[in-house]
């Protein structure tokens, strides 16, 4: 009991502290990428959520914000980008283009960048106010604290498969 | 083989790509650079990575349908795109649209124009490491959205401008606030002027780079601010005015060193006269009514479209199968924050368009790249693609 | 736009012009292909034409309004001394696509004609590199022609299928989010 209780408040903890510093990677192709920019701005300033500072390299960055339209061509470079960014990750779909094409339904454009990567939060709009990005980040943070970001659970699977392994290896014997 | 291919095996280069996802690519250029240590050997670039289809998705559109379309080709300022294609329709159609209609287009055009020209600003010194000159922008920029906000609906992508006119009037006050904010966003620009227009640093990176003759720049097709620093005296608003601009007074900020330095001052000097040009449209805009009189083109009003048959049956009509401009072509160019923005339309006299082919004034810009930036350093790349002020909406399409 | 450019483009050119207009003000002619490079170097340098600039190059096809020929390869040309401009166009059949490059006369024209390569499939002789600009390499066909569907995607990339399956399933038995009163 004692164990758990000390993991499970560790846990927590741990995911406080990312969900409160979370490094972007704006990964920025078009017209939201002026919103985003405004989300930066002294206005709706995002750094009082923690998540302000971007860093251009996907190695250190934790949080892959897709800003605007992601083309067919664009596809394999965000999956690449996405792939760098370390565990535990999590993705925000910034405007329609990102989450499902939005109006360009076309040969060029990919319909929503979840047929290329996992996204935990889709924010409609087009492009959508800086108060609804900030409204999906809080949502993102929940997620993070609660531990059901598509990449928290992926690692969950798996320390729970590794456990199984080890409980089996020990039956076994 | 590419080229550049060919010369990195010959002559033992470096290739350091930079973008597609690069944060001071603007999003999605993709520059491939042969270096030979920091110095640019050879450049190419590649564009198209927002390539989203604008001329395919407009040939499935009705013609009122579009302007969503081109609020997105350049997205620091739509409503200058809104203008532009609404002039092309109306050329087509051979409508003149009243005078309150043009001036109120004047007035959100010339504050997308500085919101344009700020935002450049910002990404201009921010990628060069001014991270302060950023945050001033973004204050002075959400205060023009805002007014924009109040007369169109939407802080970024308006859709404000009709075939025929204006969705509707400037609302109560507006005029007021619009003069009440032009001083405040006049300060922001000296403070920008202050810190970076006689800095050491910038200068140096600035001056002397990239330069491009006019002779060159024409043969590159070439317009707006980057032509105007090369020292060609061409803005569509003079040159073949347009709309009410022929009753203002402004002045063309002409450039003499064709390089960085001289894009960058140009666009701060446009800014100035932008705001002139705003103030001289509020103290002249007559009243009147701000879309034309005309079944065939206006949608009617929905007191009208609710309770009469016909206006009912002119409604569907002109929802369900569009405009219907005469067969022919034309193409109608207007000054937008890059350059001539020029729409070639092709009608067949249907609702929709054969044709609908955007002239898109940065695409010149980055064919010019590659000459602009070989021989320099890789340092340089960024101040150059930063004034040549890519927009990938519209460079792509 | 003058309509001095057209007087002499007729005087000078009349066997090669096809027809001319002038709709709504823009002065057009439409020449036979093989006179373009001629009528266009013609045109910058005559004096009181000086039209320097291409501004503009596009393609139009023209298959659902049973037009032949099929493609319409337009030029816009402006004079920034003058500032007066003219269209030009030149017709192509669907089984001939092919024009000169204006490459040596306009350094814009090398981006344009990979443009219009990749949009319509239209060959330019001459030009050095002329491959897709907007589009991958990997795309085939045109897709502004009209016999392209505008939905037709050829992705080139997507997720596996195991993993979709898997989200779908987590799907059926999601939890909702947590409130801020749990």
């Amino acid at each position: 009991m004692g164990l758990e209780f000390a993991t499970g408040r560790l846990a927590d903890a741990v995911n406080w502290a990312r969900k409160f510093s979370l490094f972007q990677y704006p990964f920025v192709t078009a017209c939201c990428g002026m919103e985003y920019m405004a989300l930066w701005g002294p206005r709706y300033d995002v750094a009082r959520f923690g998540a302000e500072f971007p860093r251009f390299s996907p190695r250190q960055a934790d949080m892959l914000m897709v800003v605007g339209t992601v083309t067919e061509r664009q596809g394999p470079i965000l999956k690449r980008i996405y792939e760098q960014i370390t565990e535990p990750k999590w993705v925000i779909s910034f405007g329609v283009c990102a989450s499902s094409g939005g109006f360009y339904q076309n040969y060029a454009t990919m319909p929503g960048i979840d047929h290329v990567i996992p996204v935990d939060v889709y924010i409609p709009g087009c492009p959508p106010r800086p108060e609804a990005v900030l409204d999906a980040l809080i949502m993102l943070q929940e997620k993070i604290q609660t531990g059901q970001g598509w990449s928290q659970r992926q690692y969950q699977v798996e320390q729970e498969r590794k456990r199984l392994d080890r409980q089996q290896t020990r039956n076994a014997r | 083989m590419t080229t550049i291919e060919r010369d990195v095996e010959a002559h033992d280069l470096t290739i350091v790509h930079m973008g597609p996802s690069h944060p001071a690519m603007h999003g999605t250029i993709h520059l491939k650079l042969a270096l030979e240590g920091e110095r640019i050997n050879k450049a190419e670039v590649d564009i198209g990575y927002l390539h989203r289809g604008f001329e395919k998705e407009a040939e499935a559109h009705c013609w009122q349908q579009i302007f969503p379309y081109t609020d997105r080709l350049n997205y620091v300022s739509p409503m200058l795109n809104n203008v532009g294609y609404a002039m092309a329709v109306e050329k087509l159609l051979g409508l003149t649209i009243p005078e309150r209609a043009q001036y109120l287009r004047v007035i959100v055009g010339e504050i997308a124009r500085i919101s344009d020209h700020l935002t450049y600003m910002a990404a201009q010194t921010m990628e060069m490491g001014a991270f302060t000159p950023y945050f001033y922008v973004m204050k002075g920029r959400d205060w023009l959205w805002d007014l924009l906000e109040e007369i169109s609906g939407a802080r970024l992508t308006h859709s404000y401008v009709r075939i025929g006119g204006v969705a509707w009037d400037m609302p109560e006050g507006f005029a007021e606030r619009t003069l009440a904010i032009l001083p405040k966003i006049d300060q922001i620009v000296v403070e920008l002027d202050k810190l970076m227009t006689r800095n050491r640093i910038f200068l140096d990176r600035m001056q002397h780079i990239a330069v491009i003759s006019a002779e060159d720049a024409i043969s590159y097709g070439w317009t707006g601010p980057c032509l105007r620093a090369s020292g060609v005296d061409y803005d569509v608003r003079k040159a073949h005015p347009y709309l009410v601009y022929d009753r203002m007074d402004f002045e063309i900020p002409i450039g003499t060193d064709c390089d960085n330095m001289d894009r960058y001052l140009v666009r701060m000097e446009e800014m100035r006269q932008s705001m002139r040009i705003i103030q001289q449209a509020l103290e002249q805009i007559p009243p009147g009514p701000v879309m034309v009189e005309d079944k065939l083109v206006v949608l009617p009003r929905k007191a009208a479209t609710y309770n009469t048959i016909e206006e009912m049956i002119n409604h569907f009509k002109l929802v369900i199968d569009g405009i219907r401009p005469p067969a022919g072509e034309v193409y109608s160019y207007s000054e937008a924050g890059n350059g001539e923005l020029g729409f070639y339309l092709v009608s067949d006299g249907t609702g929709r368009p054969v044709k609908c082919r955007v002239r898109p004034p940065c695409f010149m810009g980055m064919a010019a790249m590659e000459q602009m930036i070989t021989g320099h350093m890789v340092a340089d790349v960024i101040p150059t693609f930063d004034t040549v002020n890519m927009i990938g909406g519209e460079c792509d399409r | 736009m003058s309509h001095k450019a057209l007087e002499k483009l007729r005087q000078r050119f009349s066997s090669s012009i096809v027809e001319t207009h002038d709709f709504r003000g823009d002065d057009t002619a439409v020449i036979q292909r093989e006179a373009l490079v001629e009528v266009v170097s013609w045109l910058r340098e005559v004096h009181d034409l000086e039209l320097n600039m291409l501004t503009d190059m596009t393609a139009v096809d023209y298959l659902q309004q049973g037009h032949e020929p099929r493609f319409e390869v337009v030029y816009h040309l402006y004079s920034v001394a003058r500032k007066h401009r003219l269209r030009l166009k030149v017709q192509l059949a669907e089984e001939d696509p092919v024009v000169d490059s204006l490459c040596e006369q306009f350094k814009i024209a090398n981006w344009f004609e990979r443009e219009i390569w990749d949009m319509y499939g239209i060959r330019f002789k001459g030009h050095p590199n002329l491959k897709r600009i907007l589009l991958y390499e990997e795309f085939v066909g045109h897709p502004l022609r009209k016999d392209y569907p505008k939905e037709r995607r050829q992705p080139l990339l997507r997720r596996p299928e195991n993993e979709i399956a898997e989200v779908l399933a987590r799907r059926g038995k999601a939890r909702s989010l947590p409130t801020a009163t749990e």
